[in-house]
């Protein structure tokens, strides 16, 4: 079998004392979706900052595309460049245009040309229904519009793997539908993704395989019907009891 | 009302002066028609030359001064030298008092008698204007860079950007705009400190108003350049002012 696209191994992150993951091991296959799931503060978002080299990490090993990312040799800034990563609170640049946030990328990094990084770039606002917002600036937008604008942003340089930093979390709720169904079309094309995510029904809907984090341990892994619904592990069990209460489920 | 109150604050003013003691001597020493008429074509020359050392000076202070911020803003412990150095500049040049570095400069430089180094004072003073107007402008750009929000680094470098083209594309872009009105502040200030170059010889207009002053006996003259300063001044500060609302309601529309 093939190398996995990412593969994790032993990773170990610290924050001072503080010890926020503690010997990750996970791997996400070609066109696999990936969700983690876990309390705020269990290393979600840690784990993808350490795999998009934003975070340095303490121990452990990151290989994407059987390529070891983490060794202090790799030049981060190519290794991005076949990441494309979404985060929480959107993060696109107010002060470029909706088409200029998109095409930042393919031009000053990838050499594409102005007028070809334009032609693709429309096309894909075009294909999220976002075309007639191209020369608007961002907070022109909802949040909604904004979060779409961030995932073509980070897809408009064909990454090999898509980095989800719960995406929804900063949307009024009427909003994310739009996000998460463009999320699954995405996930539906084939795309690679690992997906920090409050929303347990989209994860047991749109992933592959559910990752449960607690205290930066991985906990349990597998299909989402196993772990959503019968988790085995005490801890997942009780974590997913207080979602339940919650009235996320 | 405000007409009203601003009419009755400038009457009352107007008499308070024009009624106090010395008042005709000084009207015949600083408000001389004959003499301001005499001196306007020298001062305007000199105000002249101001103007171009502003302008020149001023660009120089603005890309010295983003060079030093973005030095100074550097992260990781490699950069520790040249961060170092950067706020020694800062240091150095925002303590030093104007007057100072103008005969340190204007004096010292040409002093050393080293094969190219300028003996214009002209030169020697926007030497010394850009000297110490960079430290400062260097922090108001340290200020706008350090406000734009580590999530837009992260993007910026989540796309693959180096940190030189998250600088120039992300970071500095959005710092300048935060930075305009107290940058234009600075220039203000900048304006009619160009003034002081005249304290090395260059006669510019307050030089040129101190040559027509003893040429008079009266100071009508500096009160010319003075007031020609001020309304240099005028457009660069309501400029400032719109730039300021500008901003205000930019901010406010997130």
């Amino acid at each position: 079998m093939s190398d996995p696209v990412l593969r994790v191994s032993g990773l170990v992150k610290r924050y001072g004392a503080h010890t926020v993951l503690d010997g990750v091991d996970l791997a996400v296959g070609e066109h696999e979706v990936v969700a983690l799931i876990g309390a705020s503060g269990s290393g979600k978002s840690t784990l993808l900052r350490c795999v998009n080299l934003l975070a340095e990490i303490d121990d452990g090993q990151v290989w994407l595309d059987g390529e070891d990312i983490s060794d202090p040799r790799v030049d981060t800034d190519v290794v991005r460049r076949r990441m494309g990563v979404v985060f929480q609170a959107f993060n696109l640049f107010p002060h470029l245009s909706v088409l200029a946030n998109v095409t930042l990328a393919p031009r000053v990094v990838h050499g594409v040309g102005r007028a070809e990084a334009d032609r693709r770039g429309l096309a894909l606002l075009e294909r999220v229904g976002l075309a007639d917002k191209a020369s608007a600036y961002p907070d022109r937008l909802s949040g909604g519009q904004q979060q779409r604008v961030a995932i073509v942003r980070a897809l408009a340089y064909e990454p090999r793997l898509l980095l989800l930093d719960e995406i929804t979390s900063a949307l009024d709720p009427e909003l994310v539908g739009e996000v998460l169904t463009l999320v699954r079309e995405l996930a539906e094309q084939g795309r690679t993704i690992l997906m920090a995510t409050h929303e347990m029904g989209f994860a047991r809907h749109v992933a592959d395989r559910v990752c449960f984090l607690d205290g930066g341990v991985l906990i349990e892994s597998g299909p989402p019907e196993q772990v959503l619904e019968h988790p085995e592990q005490e801890r997942t069990q009780q974590f997913l009891r207080r979602i339940i209460a919650a009235g996320r489920l | 009302m405000a007409i009203v109150s601003t009419l009755v604050f400038a009457v009352v003013a107007w008499f308070a002066v024009t009624r106090s003691p010395g008042w005709p001597r000084v009207r015949a020493s600083f408000f001389n028609s004959h003499s301001a008429a005499a001196a306007f074509p020298s001062i305007l020359s000199g105000l002249w030359l101001n103007i171009r050392v502003l302008v020149v000076s001023e660009v120089l202070i603005l890309l010295l001064g983003l060079g030093i911020a973005a030095l100074r803003t550097l992260r990781g412990p490699v950069w520790f030298p040249v961060r170092a150095l950067a706020t020694g500049y800062v240091d150095l040049f925002r303590g030093l008092p104007l007057i100072i570095c103008l005969y340190l400069v204007g004096f010292g430089l040409p002093g050393l008698r080293l094969t190219g180094t300028p003996t214009d004072p002209v030169v020697l003073g926007g030497i010394a204007l850009v000297l110490i107007y960079s430290a400062y402008v260097a922090e108001v750009f340290r200020a706008g860079i350090e406000s734009v929000h580590p999530s837009q680094r992260a993007a910026a470098r989540s796309l693959g950007l180096t940190h030189a083209q998250m600088m120039r594309i992300v970071v500095v872009p959005q710092a300048i705009r935060r930075v305009l009105p107290p940058l234009l502040n600075d220039f203000v200030a900048l304006q009619k400190d160009c003034g002081l170059i005249s304290v090395l010889g260059a006669v510019d207009a307050v030089r040129a108003a101190q040559i027509q002053s003893a040429e008079f006996f009266d100071f009508t003259p500096y009160v010319l350049a003075g007031l020609l300063f001020v309304l240099l001044a005028v457009p660069c500060a309501r400029l400032a002012d719109a730039a300021a609302r500008r901003l205000a309601r930019r901010e406010g529309g997130f």
